[in-house]
């Protein structure tokens, strides 16, 4: 499970990649090649796109599994089973957004921490360097489902004192654990990609090297990664549905649960559509900050 | 006798097996201006990084009024408070305005109130024709610009010495002369200078002392007029002929 399409965004662990600009030189619009302005265009575009979601609609509506009784449209698009399951769904999702929302305010300071530990001088710090960077490693490589399962149903069995014993709590760990794994590498990208005479014109004005890093590296770091960052965000609200695995009652949990209870997977599609209402607008908030930092790296813009 | 403000003793510095500065001696007065000359990769500019203690040595000394600042019990940050130092390509902070760039020594490094950390910025930015410019990003500026805001943004930390590191030779053309009228109003203040450059009528100018840099090492130095018009050095003789040859005298 984990979290698809990370990798395509932009390699990790390859330093000195700019972390801004992750897509390849195909996506720059030339004018000449496929700018596609002028009305023309435009209506061959829109009447192309909507034939072809004609054919793929006619294609599924007419095959022989949809109609059927017992068939797909009765499974998955009962609008009685939509209409009912849709606020059970809601009121569970509301489980799903707060251990999320949690996850990424912790994920934030936390691999932030990593990450300034990771660029320290080598010599003295060289124990936490290397605290850190196996930890990046060795969490990218743990299905997301495994650590919760691992720690979900582990630690509270341990009935440690003093630690909370809630599945929330320790679903929310798991996935600050996995998540800053990515996070850290991403922040790491940014404070990689600034310049070292960044750092010698603060330390030549005798700032500190945690002053230095505080106000010259970390603002405009922490600026150049924004949407990657966003990018992960969206895999840890999407991934936080596997909390279910706990027996958590959230979101899709409830959706098991109310498919299970009226032999209908509507349910599902309904909290399909949930995730797609609140991922695709940050979705498409990445795409156009992307496409805005290329534009300004383009016109030849600095920072 | 007062000790010199700088001085260097046998000064080595290798970059794996190469050795860029072989032995280098110095000494800067209260005062002074000094320019060192000689071609790229001489080692002019390894000399000022490892003078603000931007590199660490390998051999010799380097003391600032008398006291040894390559000592490892000394404190680095202390040392570069009191050391300004401008660089070829400006290295001003993109993410802050101008203001905020001179005033981020004072406040964080000196912990100087913001009020007069700014007041002592505008001061600076206006006797350097830059008052209009203290709320622009340093992307909104000209090159030349730009650079006079590094080096006003060095002496707002008030330093006892100040190095400049080919300030001119990332600039265009035309934007020469703003930044080099501003060294040269700094010199005759009496600020004590050692500036790497390119620009040999500017070094005959505002020099008090020529250095000549060859191969890591001081191969001459002494009063300019007598260094332009007559080197002893053969090597200090090709180099000025070249640079003639290049027009840039």
């Amino acid at each position: 499970m984990g979290s698809p399409g990370k990798e395509a965004y932009f390699p990790r662990g390859k330093p000195g990649m700019d972390p801004r600009f992750p897509l390849g030189p195909g996506n720059r619009r030339s004018r000449i090649l496929g700018g596609g302005e002028g009305s023309r265009s435009v209506w061959v575009a829109v009447v192309s796109t909507l034939l072809f979601f004609a054919v793929v609609a006619i294609l599924i509506v007419n095959s022989p599994g949809w109609s059927a009784p017992g068939g797909v449209r009765q499974l998955f698009f009962d609008r009685e089973q939509f209409m009912s399951s849709l606020p059970k769904i809601l009121g569970k999702f509301w489980r799903n957004v707060f251990i999320f929302c949690i996850a990424e305010v912790c994920v934030l300071t936390f691999s932030l921490l990593l990450a300034v530990m990771r660029s320290l001088p080598r010599g003295v710090f060289t124990p936490l360097r290397v605290l850190s960077s196996s930890y990046t490693i060795l969490f990218r490589g743990l299905p997301t489902i495994l650590v919760i399962a691992i720690l979900g149903f582990g630690m509270p069995a341990l009935e440690l004192q003093g630690v909370p014993n809630s599945d929330y709590f320790w679903a929310i760990i798991a996935l600050v654990l996995v998540y800053s794994a990515y996070v850290t590498e991403v922040y790491r990208a940014g404070i990689e990609s600034i310049h070292p005479s960044q750092m010698a014109a603060a330390r030549s004005l005798g700032l500190t090297r945690g002053q230095a890093m505080r106000h010259v590296i970390l603002p405009q770091a922490v600026r150049r990664v924004v949407p990657p960052l966003l990018n992960d965000f969206i895999g840890l609200q999407k991934d936080s549905a596997l909390v279910a695995f706990l027996g958590l009652t959230e979101g899709l949990r409830q959706a098991q649960i109310t498919a299970a209870t009226n032999f209908n997977f509507t349910p599902y599609l309904a909290l399909a559509l949930v995730y797609v209402v609140i991922t695709v607008p940050q979705v498409l908030l990445v795409d156009r900050m992307i496409e805005r930092d290329q534009r300004k790296r383009l016109a030849g813009g600095v920072a | 006798m007062t000790d010199p403000t700088l001085r260097i003793e046998g000064l080595h510095k290798r970059f794996e097996e190469l050795e860029v500065l072989s032995g280098i001696d110095l000494e800067v007065d209260d005062h002074e201006v000094i320019c060192l000359i000689g071609a790229s990769g001489s080692g002019k500019s390894t000399l000022l990084r490892c003078i603000d203690l931007l590199e660490e040595i390998d051999q010799g000394r380097i003391l600032l009024e008398g006291r040894d600042i390559t000592s490892p019990d000394i404190d680095r940050n202390e040392v570069r408070r009191r050391i300004g130092i401008v660089f070829q390509a400006f290295n001003l902070f993109p993410h802050m305005t101008v203001r905020e760039n001179v005033t981020l020594g004072p406040r964080k490094a000196l912990r100087m109130p913001p009020a007069e950390a700014s007041e002592r910025a505008d001061g600076l930015l206006a006797r350097f024709g830059l008052a209009d410019k203290a709320d622009e990003y340093p992307d909104r500026l000209s090159g030349g610009q730009q650079q006079r805001v590094a080096i006003v943004r060095a002496l707002a930390m008030q330093p006892d010495i100040l190095l400049l590191d080919e300030v001119t030779s990332a600039l265009d053309p035309v934007l020469v002369a703003e930044v080099l009228d501003a060294i040269r109003e700094l010199a005759e203040q009496g600020m004590t200078m050692v500036i790497a450059t390119h620009e040999m009528g500017f070094a005959r100018d505002v020099a008090h002392r020529v250095a000549f840099l060859h191969e890591g090492k001081i191969l001459e130095e002494g009063e300019p007029h007598r260094m332009f018009s007559e080197p002893e050095e053969p090597q200090t003789r090709l180099f000025l002929d070249r640079i003639i040859a290049a027009g840039r005298m």
